[in-house]
C-alpha cells in the first residue's frame, strides 16, 4: 500500500499541490486523471523523491518511504528518455543492476520483458534507432525490469497504438495481480475507465474525487434510469413523478426516485417485452467534467 | 527466449527488497558504462588513432629528417681529405683532380668539394671550398678554428628540447582535459535532457553517479595518455634516442601522477558546471570558466617556459602544477621534495573542489529549465 498524505507544493507563489491525499492499494490498478497542469506529474515526482514536497509525506505500508524502498519502485517519467546510444537489452540490464539485481537475473528479466513487449527484433539496437512506439515500450520495460514493488507511470499509454496498449496493459495487469500497487496517469479517460480498479481525479492541485471505479460512477449516477422496450415507449412520458430526459422510439432516459423507477419497470413488463432496464452510470468523462468544474 | 531455471526472476517476489548495492558497486557500474559507451564510439577510436599516429610520426619523422640532413657529402682532392678526417656530419669521398671534384659538385653528387690551393697565404688554410650556390655550414665549421667556450652556469638541457618538452606536456594536458572534460559535461547534460537522471536517482545516490562519471572519464583520459606515453617511448627507443627518453622518463612519470589527480579535479568541475543547465546547446557556455582554467597553464607554459620564477609559481598552483612541475623536473630545476609538496597541494584542492562539485551536482541535477544560479547550486 502506497499512500500520499497532505502533500503540498508551491513553486514561487503558485500552489501546484494543495493537501493531496490518496492511496494506491496493493494489487490495484489506479488511474490518476486530471487536466494539463493539474498536478499529476508533480505528485508522481514527489512519490519518487525526485521532487521534495513543501509538506506532507509519502508512506509505504504505513511508514515513511525510504531511499531503499524507492530503489524498488518502477518509474516512468513524463518526459521519455533512455540513453540514446545504448542498446535495448544492455540498457535494461544496466538499470536493473543499478537497483541491485545480479547480472544474470537482470539479463534474464530484460529478455523476458523484451519478449513480452514484442521488442525481440530490436533487442540489440540502440534506442535512438527505434520507432517512437518501440521507444515507449523500451521505456516501460525500463520501469518494470527490476520487478518493482510499486509502479508509478506517467502517461504510459500515450503514443501507443491500440495493439500496443493491449500488450502493455497485459503486462501491467499481471504485475498488479502479483500484488504491486500500480499508479498511472492518463488523459485517455475511456482507457482509464476500462482498465482501472481505482480512480483518483485531480484538478488545480486538489484531489476532487478518489475511490473505486464503481463507487465513483455510482456516486455520479444520481437518479437516472434507462429503459429499452420492444415497441414504442412513448407512454412513459405521461407518467407522474418522473421526468423524461431523453426519448427515442423504444428508448427512454428518465429521472425518478428508486420506487417510481420500479413502478415504471412493472408497467413496462405488463405492456410487453423489456429489453433493458438499468440505472444510468455516467461515463468517466462525464464524472470528470462534473468534479472538475 | 532463453531462461535458465536458476535465474528466473520469480525467485524474488515483488515488494521484496533488492539487496542494496554497495556504493562501490554502483560507482563501478556507472564508471563501466561511461567507459564502454565512450570506447564504442567511432569518434573516440578515430581521434585516439590519429593522436597516436601524430605522436609516432612526429618522433620518427623528425628523427629521419634530421639524420637525412646530418651527413653532408663532400668531395676532397688529395691531401685535403686528411683535414676532414674525424669531422662530424660529413661523408668524405675522394676525387682524383680539382676538375673531377668540380664536376661532382655540378652534377649534385656532392654538396661541396674541398680542394688544395697552391698560392695560399701563410696562416690561412691551404684548401678552398668549392660549392655550387652556397657552402654547407658543417663543412665550413669543420675547417674553421673555433674558440673554446667555458660556461659558468651551463643549462643541463638544450633550450630547444626544453621548449618542446614543455609544449608537449602542455598540449597533452590541454587536449586531454578539454576532450575528456567535455565528455563528462555532455554525459551529465545528456542524462538531464533525456530525464533518465530521474530514473537513475531513484536507484542510486547522486554522489555515486558523479563519482562513477569522474572515475570513468579519468580512467579513459589516463589510459589514452598512457597509450601516448608508451607509443612515444617506443618511438624514441626505435629511433635510437634513448638519451632523451632517459631524461624524459622521471618527468613523464610525475606528469602521469599529477594528471591523474588534476583530471579528477577538473572532471568534477566540468560535471558540476554542466549540471547547471538542461540542454546540450547550453553546455558550451556553462563550462567556459572551467575551459579557461584548463587553457591557462597551456598558454603560460608556452610563453614562460624559460622564466624560472613564473614556472616555479605554476608548478605549485593546483590548476597548472600538472604541467608546471613535470617541466621543472625535466629542466632539473626542482628539488626532490617539490613535486611531493605540489602533489599534496593538488590533492587537497581536489578534495575540497570535488565536495563542492558534488553539492552543486546534487542540487542542480533535478532542476530543469532555466540555468540554475550558482548561489542556489552551492546551497547546502
Amino acid at each position: 500500500m502506497l499512500e500520499i498524505r497532505g502533500a503540498t507544493k508551491r513553486f514561487g507563489d503558485r500552489t501546484v499541490l494543495d493537501d493531496v491525499t490518496f492511496g494506491v492499494g496493493a494489487g490495484r490498478l489506479t488511474g490518476f486523471v486530471g487536466g494539463n497542469g493539474a498536478g499529476k506529474t508533480t505528485t508522481m515526482r514527489i512519490v519518487l523523491g525526485v521532487l521534495a514536497a513543501d509538506s506532507g509525506e509519502v508512506l509505504m505500508n504505513g511508514r515513511p518511504v525510504t531511499a531503499d524502498d524507492r530503489r524498488g519502485f518502477g518509474y516512468m517519467p513524463e518526459e521519455r528518455g533512455l540513453y540514446p546510444k545504448m542498446r535495448v537489452h544492455e540498457q535494461l540490464v544496466y538499470l536493473a543492476r543499478l537497483r541491485g539485481m545480479r547480472a544474470a537475473d537482470a539479463s534474464a528479466a530484460a529478455d523476458d520483458l523484451i519478449d513480452r513487449l514484442e521488442l525481440s527484433e530490436r533487442r540489440d539496437e540502440p534506442i535512438e534507432k527505434l520507432s517512437l512506439g518501440n521507444q515507449q515500450r523500451a521505456q516501460i520495460a525500463a520501469a518494470l525490469v527490476h520487478d518493482p514493488s510499486v509502479l508509478v507511470l506517467d502517461e504510459p499509454f500515450s503514443g501507443l497504438d491500440p495493439m500496443a496498449v493491449e500488450t502493455v496493459l497485459g503486462v501491467l495487469a499481471e504485475r498488479a495481480a502479483r500484488g504491486v500497487p500500480v499508479l498511472f496517469s492518463s488523459h485517455q479517460l475511456d482507457l482509464v475507465e476500462r482498465l482501472c480498479d481505482d480512480i483518483v481525479v485531480i484538478a488545480d492541485g486538489r484531489i476532487r474525487a478518489a475511490g473505486t471505479r464503481d463507487e465513483l460512477r455510482a456516486r455520479g449516477a444520481g437518479d437516472q434510469w434507462e429503459l429499452q422496450v420492444g415497441d414504442d415507449a412513448g407512454w412513459v412520458r405521461s407518467l407522474p413523478d418522473i421526468a423524461v430526459i431523453d426519448f427515442d422510439g423504444d428508448y427512454v432516459l428518465f429521472e425518478a426516485d428508486a420506487a417510481a423507477a420500479q413502478s415504471v419497470l412493472r408497467l413496462a413488463s405488463d405492456r410487453g417485452v423489456v429489453e433493458r432496464f438499468a440505472p444510468r452510470r455516467p461515463t468517466l468523462t462525464e464524472i470528470f467534467r462534473e468534479v472538475v468544474q | 527466449m532463453s531462461f535458465s531455471s536458476s535465474t528466473a526472476p520469480a525467485a524474488r517476489r515483488p515488494g521484496d527488497a533488492l539487496d542494496a548495492p554497495s556504493l562501490r558497486a554502483s560507482v563501478g557500474l556507472i564508471a563501466g558504462r561511461e567507459i564502454t559507451s565512450r570506447v564504442r564510439s567511432k569518434s573516440f577510436l578515430i581521434s585516439t588513432a590519429i593522436l597516436l599516429f601524430l605522436v609516432v610520426a612526429g618522433i620518427v619523422g623528425s628523427h629521419l629528417f634530421s639524420t637525412s640532413l646530418g651527413d653532408t657529402k663532400i668531395a676532397a682532392v688529395g691531401s685535403a681529405a686528411e683535414l676532414l678526417e674525424g669531422a662530424p656530419e660529413l661523408e668524405v669521398e675522394s676525387a682524383s683532380s680539382i676538375a673531377a671534384a668540380e664536376q661532382l659538385v655540378r652534377d649534385g653528387d656532392v654538396e661541396a668539394a674541398v680542394v688544395p690551393i697552391d698560392d695560399a697565404e701563410p696562416g690561412t688554410p691551404a684548401v678552398e671550398i668549392v660549392g655550387l650556390s652556397d657552402a654547407p655550414s658543417a663543412l665550413v665549421q669543420a675547417l674553421s678554428i673555433a674558440p673554446e667556450v667555458r660556461l659558468l652556469d651551463p643549462s643541463p638541457v638544450d633550450e630547444g628540447i626544453g621548449f618542446l618538452v614543455a609544449f608537449a606536456f602542455g598540449i597533452i594536458f590541454f587536449t586531454a582535459a578539454i576532450t575528456f572534460g567535455g565528455t563528462v559535461a555532455q554525459s551529465v547534460v545528456e542524462e538531464k535532457q533525456t530525464r533518465i537522471v530521474e530514473i537513475l536517482l531513484t536507484a542510486v545516490p547522486a554522489k555515486a553517479l558523479l563519482a562513477g562519471k569522474v572515475i570513468g572519464s579519468s580512467v579513459l583520459a589516463l589510459g589514452q595518455i598512457l597509450l601516448i606515453a608508451v607509443a612515444a617511448g617506443l618511438s624514441l627507443m626505435l629511433t635510437g634516442q634513448d638519451v632523451l627518453l632517459a631524461d624524459l622518463g622521471p618527468a613523464a612519470v610525475w606528469f602521469l601522477g599529477f594528471f591523474a589527480i588534476g583530471f579528477v579535479l577538473l572532471a568534477a568541475m566540468f560535471a558540476a558546471s554542466a549540471a547547471l543547465v538542461s540542454r546540450m546547446e547550453d553546455v558550451g557556455t556553462v563550462i567556459q570558466p572551467v575551459t579557461w582554467l584548463v587553457m591557462l597553464p597551456y598558454f603560460l607554459i608556452i610563453f614562460f617556459n624559460d622564466n624560472e620564477a613564473v614556472l616555479t609559481v605554476m608548478s605549485y598552483v593546483p590548476f597548472s602544477s600538472p604541467v608546471g612541475m613535470p617541466v621543472r623536473i625535466f629542466l632539473e630545476q626542482a628539488q626532490w621534495w617539490e613535486p611531493l609538496l605540489a602533489l599534496v597541494l593538488l590533492a587537497a584542492t581536489a578534495v575540497v573542489i570535488v565536495q563542492l562539485g558534488a553539492r552543486m551536482y546534487r542540487n542542480s541535477l533535478l532542476r530543469t529549465g532555466a540555468r540554475v544560479p550558482l548561489s542556489e547550486a552551492l546551497r547546502r
